[in-house]
């Protein structure tokens, strides 16, 4: 009985966070509710007993995909009088669209009957002393490791490709090596120099070139002899 | 009696309530002290003498700080989208408490003894970034907003290494229940055999994810004032502010049950109860992170990205495949049959 009522509302809220998806004016609040409706399917897969698959749910979608959705969403600056502008013009494309999509619906919908106990529909039932996320180790790992291992492959090519198509090697930027930071040492980096009383850069062998067009404005010569730290450059 | 307990509905109710109870009270209190906690300990390591003047010894500094944070008033800033606004920290604060279910206290002492514990860890520390950065957005604030895109890349970043960890641990254990967890490691815990390394990137990620000092990026006070809660007040405030501690107290029990043996006597020193032990490994954890705060300087961000990206990513998965390498060729594998 418990389990009935938890399923019922589960469902419930998880379609009506899928309609407020759609519905819901800022795009914000949009993610959220998919957020919403993640987290009430993976309740769904802990009710049918496939724990591991609720757990991965919410550890892909919710934890890593939403994020970035919900990154990038937030960065967006969505202007909503702009979007309302055409929309007397699309209006009949939407709503033909729309007719036909119903109409595939209604189709689908009108065909199906209820089956009376759904357990029964199960193909291949576990051993109750089997922990499902081993059993989808066992069949993941030997009949279709193929198949996973392939998926995987075309994955990770999808990310290589996506990160050398929008990588722009600008050097504008400065950069720190940290391996060569961390391999100077005090006497490459300073010099120690004794000023002598009134004498400039120029004659200690300390003149760096200045731009041309911007002389540098001599201050008057110090009266005191100081010795001063010069860092050098990388 | 039993009976009412295990088969009625109300009986499984009343249980599970004071199950709840049993783990979030002591957990609270915890938190309460922790912050007692690291006020002192940062104290003595800058030579002052940190809060001593409310109570023997200061001791009731924390009830008189959350007096203070509960009978002030709390301010939604007029351009906030306010439902997410107070929904931020509720979260957070929840997030923090909901993962405290599985954890085990003692052998099989856990609210929830699931099969599959440390994905639902990791599930659950996996959302708390939704906190921040909801924060971040609702308070329609700049320092806000950046504080919590910075959180979400960083959180997001660190919980790459965080699941190679786990899943180095799972590879030794063979199970993803946390009580077997502890239980494989009643010869040897899990930081002092091969997988000290992981053990380390454990610690460091700790503090990423749970937005500590060096890695209080998300906060940087000295640039972002007060990060994604800068337009918290009062008990809003407060629920994060408890949120981070219990989230910091969560990650010191992950890392006491994954690495220090759980639940499981040092030395053989047996007729101290298991509870006991997870406190005080939970405590030495807790003082790492203190130790830390008071030792080094905030990572700059793009240092921070390189760490976890350019370091822990390559350690973590490198150490995987080493651990896995030797395991099948010592035979050590732990493998049941199905």
């Amino acid at each position: 009985m418990i389990v009935a009522v938890a399923f019922y509302v589960f469902s419930a809220i998880l379609l009506g966070s899928a309609a407020m998806v759609v519905t819901s004016r800022n795009p914000v609040h949009s993610v959220l509710f998919l957020i919403l409706a993640f987290f009430n399917a993976a309740a769904l897969f802990l009710i049918a007993g496939a724990e591991f698959l609720a757990m991965i749910l919410v550890i892909v979608y919710v934890g890593a995909v939403a994020v970035l959705f919900l990154f990038v969403v937030m960065m967006l600056d969505v202007d909503f009088t702009a979007l309302r502008e055409g929309f007397q013009r699309y209006a009949p494309v939407g709503a033909t669209v729309g007719v036909v999509l119903f109409f595939e619906l209604a189709s689908v919908l009108l065909g199906w009957r209820m089956s009376g106990d759904v357990s029964a529909a199960v193909l291949t039932r576990l051993p109750s002393h089997v922990q499902n996320t081993r059993a989808i180790g066992q069949v993941l790992y030997t009949d279709y490791f193929l198949l996973f291992q392939l998926s995987g492959l075309i994955l990770l090519v999808a990310m290589i490709g996506a990160i050398v198509l929008t990588h722009r090697g600008r050097h504008t930027s400065k950069r720190q090596n940290i391996t060569r930071q961390q391999e100077r040492r005090v006497d490459e980096t300073l010099q120690v120099v004794t000023v002598r009383s009134g004498a400039g850069i120029r004659e200690l062998g300390l003149y760096r070139p200045i731009p041309v067009g911007r002389e540098p404005v001599l201050a008057a010569p110090a009266t005191t002899e100081v010795s001063t730290i010069v860092a050098q450059d990388q | 009696m039993r009976d009412f307990f295990t088969n009625n509905v109300l009986g499984i109710l009343l249980l599970t309530i004071a199950e709840t109870l049993a783990i979030l009270v002591p957990v609270l209190i915890g938190m309460a002290y922790s912050t007692f906690f690291e006020r002192k300990a940062l104290a003595a390591f800058q030579l002052r003498r940190g809060p001593n003047v409310v109570g023997p010894f200061g001791l009731w500094q924390p009830f008189a700080d959350a007096v203070k944070v509960f009978t002030k008033e709390t301010i939604v800033p007029a351009g906030a989208s306010r439902s997410l606004f107070l929904l931020a920290p509720m979260l957070t604060f929840v997030l923090a408490c909901l993962a405290w279910a599985v954890i085990p206290v003692n052998d099989n002492w856990a609210a929830a003894n699931i099969n599959v514990g440390i994905l639902y860890l990791f599930a659950i520390s996996s959302l708390g970034v939704y906190g921040i950065i909801i924060a971040g957005w609702a308070s329609n604030s700049k320092y806000a907003f950046l504080g919590a895109m910075r959180s979400a890349a960083q959180m997001v970043s660190y919980e790459v290494s965080i699941g190679f960890v786990l899943v180095t641990v799972m590879l030794c254990v063979g199970s993803l229940n946390l009580n077997d967890v502890v239980r494989a490691q009643s010869h040897h815990w899990f930081a002092f055999t091969l997988l000290f390394p992981m053990f380390v990137v454990f610690l460091i990620s700790m503090l990423a994810e749970t937005n500590r000092a060096p890695f209080d990026l998300p906060e940087g006070e000295s640039e972002l004032v007060a990060g994604f809660f800068v337009e918290y007040s009062a008990m809003s405030f407060a629920l994060f502010f408890l949120g981070e501690y219990t989230n910091m107290i969560m990650m010191s029990a992950l890392g006491s049950v994954l690495f220090l043996g759980g639940w499981q006597a040092p030395f053989g020193l047996t007729f101290i109860p298991g509870v006991f032990w997870l406190a005080a490994k939970i405590c030495v954890l807790m003082f790492f992170f203190f130790w830390v705060r008071a030792t080094f300087p905030r990572f700059r961000y793009d240092q921070l990205m390189r760490l976890g990206w350019k370091v822990f990513l390559p350690l973590s998965l490198l150490w995987l495949v080493l651990t896995a390498g030797y395991l099948e060729l010592t035979g050590t594998l732990p493998m049941e049959a199905l």
